[in-house]
């Protein structure tokens, strides 16, 4: 990679060759250093030459996610390129006010001072994003970090094979080159990056991998944001309009393939319920993506050999009532219902993360609470219920990364909620302000004036009698900071 | 299963129990532990007096008063901290709920130090216990008698299943580590930061880590020196130089240093009379370990003031050391004693780059009459946090979050930021099940038609 800077309308050709990695990492420190990415001014030219990456590679970026993942140009829009341009505008907007040194409330004995906040970059921050979004999953958090004034390296997924191409090559012309850095590469490479030091890590991936980060992470104590997964347990109430249930969870759970961290993995549901929901189910699928859902233009692809004959090994478990056809030359799975799953069956022990939906009876919200909270807490959760006790009792009991009441993932697309997981499912949070905090150090800061040294004295040793008395008495009354 | 696992699995039980869910509880113990510190006050002196012969005025105004002002604060805040939070919504969620609820993470693990071993193990739970977790403590060992106490007064005063008290060595401290934990907020140097980390990992369990690193201050030609020199003097020695942000080197123009010299002993005879070692007021290093370690960085250095100790009551004198080279080892670790090294440089330039070239600190300190120079001196480098004209005394905010940097920390805590570390913030959106039409427009199918690939 070329140590040219881009400029705006830049060559538009792709850049060739490979830096060595700590060539790549020692020049964007060394740029860090001189403190190009502090300046507001800087950042938010980065910011608006992604707005227009966006823009002006739309078509590519539409082709890019058809090829790799069989995309419909709606899919790309809602749930990447739409959003990515959000977070650019939402920071375009409010960068100045991020950037602002927050003041912290004053005592009474520092009203006499200054006390603020300062969010500061961190310094060089390493991106790797993983294949199911990955324009949304790449870009979203660089945004949050070139809003923070780091210098970022970024590894783009190279399973999407397109998609990793277009980052590459296409993405870089639009960024300071000096500043910024796509490098490509599979697992083997993923590891070399990591020997290295980085001021933060931020992952989205599989668990296993995550553990793998934080390790590598902790040898140069590098903080990390680990965007993970889970099972996304699902619990339908009895008090419910089916249809209305079935309509949104099919939506949310075979949007992209299934290939989705917050979609719902499994449903938790009485056996009246499920007897009520199946047909439900049925109607959704048919309505969504017509009578021979292969054909639609709505449905997605499996990304590999390696999911397909993953997700197909789940089409045995309990029983199928609805679709469970494949073929491995497509890479297709037809959005698939199953029911009378055990919990120790392949589909209950591993995050399905395909359009398979395997639904679980129980006898009660209670045995639905304590199911949920003897497995690992997720990233998300969801219930749906007319009852708001329900959905609250749910809520209060349990623990995930995310809630929705009622409905899917649609809180992704709120800026003003922080997206993260917990436990298993992750650390860290982001998406607007969220993001810009995340890559920020917020350093605590007290300006004292030099006078009124008066005040000071009695910090002061020697510590008399008179300030031995003084301390019993307000040892026994109420606490009194001196310093 | 080993004491410790059983213990760990105990607490995690007594959470599972959900009594700690309710704000009523968690007040309660937090009252508790106000009437603890109140009540044992002279045992917790006098623990400190054995552990680091720390006099009351100090276990009281350096530990013990900063433990109740947070338990204040958090007593008063918990029920605004802990509400859901309401967001704000996009023009497709208007008709919904979004908002923020806060939840305990479960177990959370603090790991104590020796240097303020009251308030370091504490002042976290405070924080920890107040967002509805179950601790379990690890003081340290090399505070023994504090470590003791906090192991007898602890049960006595609080629910004994969910805050355990674990004491022991390296060999117990690895076990517990095995463990799995929800948080783990760990107080102590980088090295064994590394280990909490890796430990951590294999569990994907969050950390906030307290570390350390040389906070440097710079001594700017246009300040009133006398102020700034019994400031410093102050915020050095207190504690006999254990303070993980105490300023741990100077910088000045070489045409000031004598005159901070003469101002720093000024100071130090105020503080502590001719002799510091007949001070009711200064303290003595934790161990023969660390005395041999920090009498080892004055070897070879240009004595200005002090530069002796005294092994059997492990006394160092407060030392001052002048002109001292930038390679010497007194300037390649924290010192974290009671001695002061005075490095000349010949500009802010020149000391901003100095400062940049070292690992980021924990505190940095500024002094001078000028804001343009406290401003360029912030805006130029980074550490955890700040004081400009005087030392330590930001992290005595509770309002200001206290944490490091790079080698000197992740994550913070201190008041509010202490709940939120200590909590999950769990993003929640309600929606009512009625009227799906209004969202017809996003199933499937969708208008545009592409050709398949």
């Amino acid at each position: 990679m070329s140590n040219k800077c881009a400029t705006k309308g830049a060559d538009p050709e792709p850049m060739l060759g490979t830096e060595p990695f700590e060539d790549t990492v020692q020049r964007l420190r060394e740029a860090f250093k001189s403190g190009r990415t502090r300046p507001a001014a800087f950042r938010e030219e980065q910011l608006e030459a992604l707005g227009r990456f966006l823009r002006e590679k739309q078509e590519l970026l539409y082709e890019a996610l058809a090829q790799d993942l069989q995309k419909s140009p709606l899919n790309s829009d809602i749930s990447e390129i739409i959003l990515c341009q959000n977070e650019v505008d939402l920071a375009l907007k409010n960068l100045k006010t991020w950037m602002k040194d927050k003041p912290a409330s004053n005592n009474l004995l520092t009203k006499l001072d200054s006390a603020f906040t300062r969010k500061e970059p961190l310094g060089l921050v390493l991106i790797i994003a993983p294949w199911n979004y990955p324009v949304n999953l790449t870009l979203v958090p660089l945004i949050g970090a070139i809003a923070a004034g780091n210098c970022v390296i970024l590894k783009p997924p190279e399973i999407s094979k397109r998609i990793e191409k277009v980052l590459t090559e296409v993405l870089p012309q639009y960024l300071d080159q000096s500043c910024f850095a796509v490098v490509p590469g599979g697992p083997e490479e993923s590891q070399k990056m990591l020997q290295h030091k980085f001021d933060h890590i931020f992952f989205t991936g599989s668990a296993r991998v995550g553990k793998i980060v934080m390790a590598a992470a902790a040898k140069h104590l590098t903080p990390v944001t680990l965007e993970l997964g889970g099972k996304n347990p699902c619990y339908v109430d009895d008090n419910c309009d089916p249809q209305t249930v079935a309509n949104r969870l099919a939506w949310f759970r075979y949007f992209n393939t299934g290939q989705t961290c917050v979609a719902p993995d499994y449903v938790l549901c009485s056996q009246e319920m499920q007897e009520r929901l199946v047909p439900a189910l049925q109607n959704a699928i048919t309505r969504f993506y017509g009578d021979d859902p292969r054909s639609s233009p709505d449905l997605g692809r499996i990304i590999s050999q390696r999911h397909f004959k993953r997700l197909h090994e789940l089409l045995s478990c309990g029983r199928v009532v609805i679709g469970g056809q494949s073929d491995e030359d497509d890479l297709y799975i037809a959005p698939t219902v199953l029911v009378d799953v055990q919990e120790t069956e392949q589909v209950m022990q591993e995050e399905v993360f395909g359009p398979i939906l395997p639904l679980m009876t129980v006898r009660s919200l209670d045995e639905a609470i304590d199911f949920i909270n003897r497995q690992e807490k997720a990233l998300a959760l969801y219930v749906f219920s007319n009852d708001s006790k329900v959905v609250n009792q749910v809520l209060d009991q349990t623990s995930s990364g995310n809630f929705g009441g009622n409905d899917g993932f649609l809180y992704m697309t709120l800026p003003s909620l922080p997206f993260g997981g917990v436990g298993k499912s992750g650390m860290g949070r982001y998406h607007g302000k969220f993001s810009f905090d995340t890559f920020s150090n917020h350093r605590a800061c007290l300006l004292a004036p030099s006078g009124l040294e008066k005040l000071n004295e009695v910090r002061y040793p020697p510590y008399s009698y008179q300030a031995q008395k003084f301390l019993r008495w307000a040892m026994r009354s109420h606490s009194c900071t001196l310093l | 299963m080993s004491r410790i696992s059983e213990v760990v699995k105990q607490a995690r039980t007594a959470f599972q129990s959900g009594r700690t869910r309710p704000l009523q509880f968690r007040i309660r113990q937090l009252e508790a532990l106000r009437r603890m510190i109140k009540e044992r006050g002279q045992d917790i002196s006098s623990a400190l007096a054995a552990d680091l012969r720390k006099n009351e005025w100090a276990s009281y105004n350096e530990e013990m008063v900063y433990v109740l002002e947070e338990l204040e604060h958090m007593i008063q805040k918990l029920p605004e901290w802990a509400a859901d939070e309401p967001v704000v919504k996009t023009p497709q969620t208007q008709q919904d709920e979004p908002y923020i609820h806060s939840e305990p993470l479960g177990v959370v693990l603090i790991i104590g130090t020796w240097n303020y071993p009251f308030n370091l193990v504490v002042q976290p739970m405070v924080g920890a216990i107040a967002a509805g977790n179950a601790v379990v403590l690890k003081p340290s060992e090399l505070s023994e008698n504090m470590a003791n106490l906090l192991a007898t007064i602890i049960p006595q005063y609080l629910d004994k299943d969910l805050y355990p008290v674990i004491n022991g060595g390296v060999s117990e401290t690895t076990e517990l580590l095995k463990e799995r934990f929800d948080h783990i907020l760990y107080t102590g140097s980088t090295a064994v930061g590394k280990i909490v980390m890796t430990a951590a990992a294999k569990h994907l369990t969050p950390v906030t880590l307290e570390l350390g690193g040389k906070s440097p201050c710079y001594v700017d030609k246009d300040c009133d020196l006398d102020v700034a020199c019994r400031r410093i003097a102050w915020g050095k020695f207190m504690n006999s130089g254990q303070t993980c942000v105490a300023p741990d080197y100077l910088l000045c123009d070489p045409s000031i240093q004598n005159q901070i010299v003469e101002k720093l002993k000024k100071s130090l005879k105020e503080f502590y009379g001719e002799d510091a070692k007949k001070s009711h007021d200064y303290g003595r290093i934790i161990n023969a370990r660390h005395f041999q370690r920090v009498m080892s960085l004055i070897k070879g250095q240009k004595v200005a003031h002090g530069g002796t100790g005294e092994e059997a009551s492990r006394y160092i004198a407060p030392t001052i050391l002048t002109d001292v080279d930038p390679q010497s080892p007194v300037m390649q670790e924290e010192i974290f004693g009671p001695v002061l090294p005075i490095m000349c440089v010949h500009s802010l330039e020149e000391a901003i780059q100095f400062i940049n070239q070292r690992k980021k600190p924990l505190a940095l300190y500024v002094f001078s009459s000028n804001d343009k120079v406290i401003k360029k001196m912030i805006a130029e480098t980074s550490s955890g946090g700040v004081t400009a004209n005087d030392v330590i005394v930001h992290i005595t905010l509770h309002s200001l979050p206290f944490g490091g940097v790079g080698h000197s920390g992740m994550g913070a805590y201190h008041g509010k930021k202490s709940f939120e570390t200590f909590s999950h913030r769990r993003s929640c959106l309600l929606r009512s099940l009625q009227n799906d039409e209004a969202h017809k427009a996003r199933y499937p199918p969708s208008p545009a038609k592409m050709p398949r690939y």
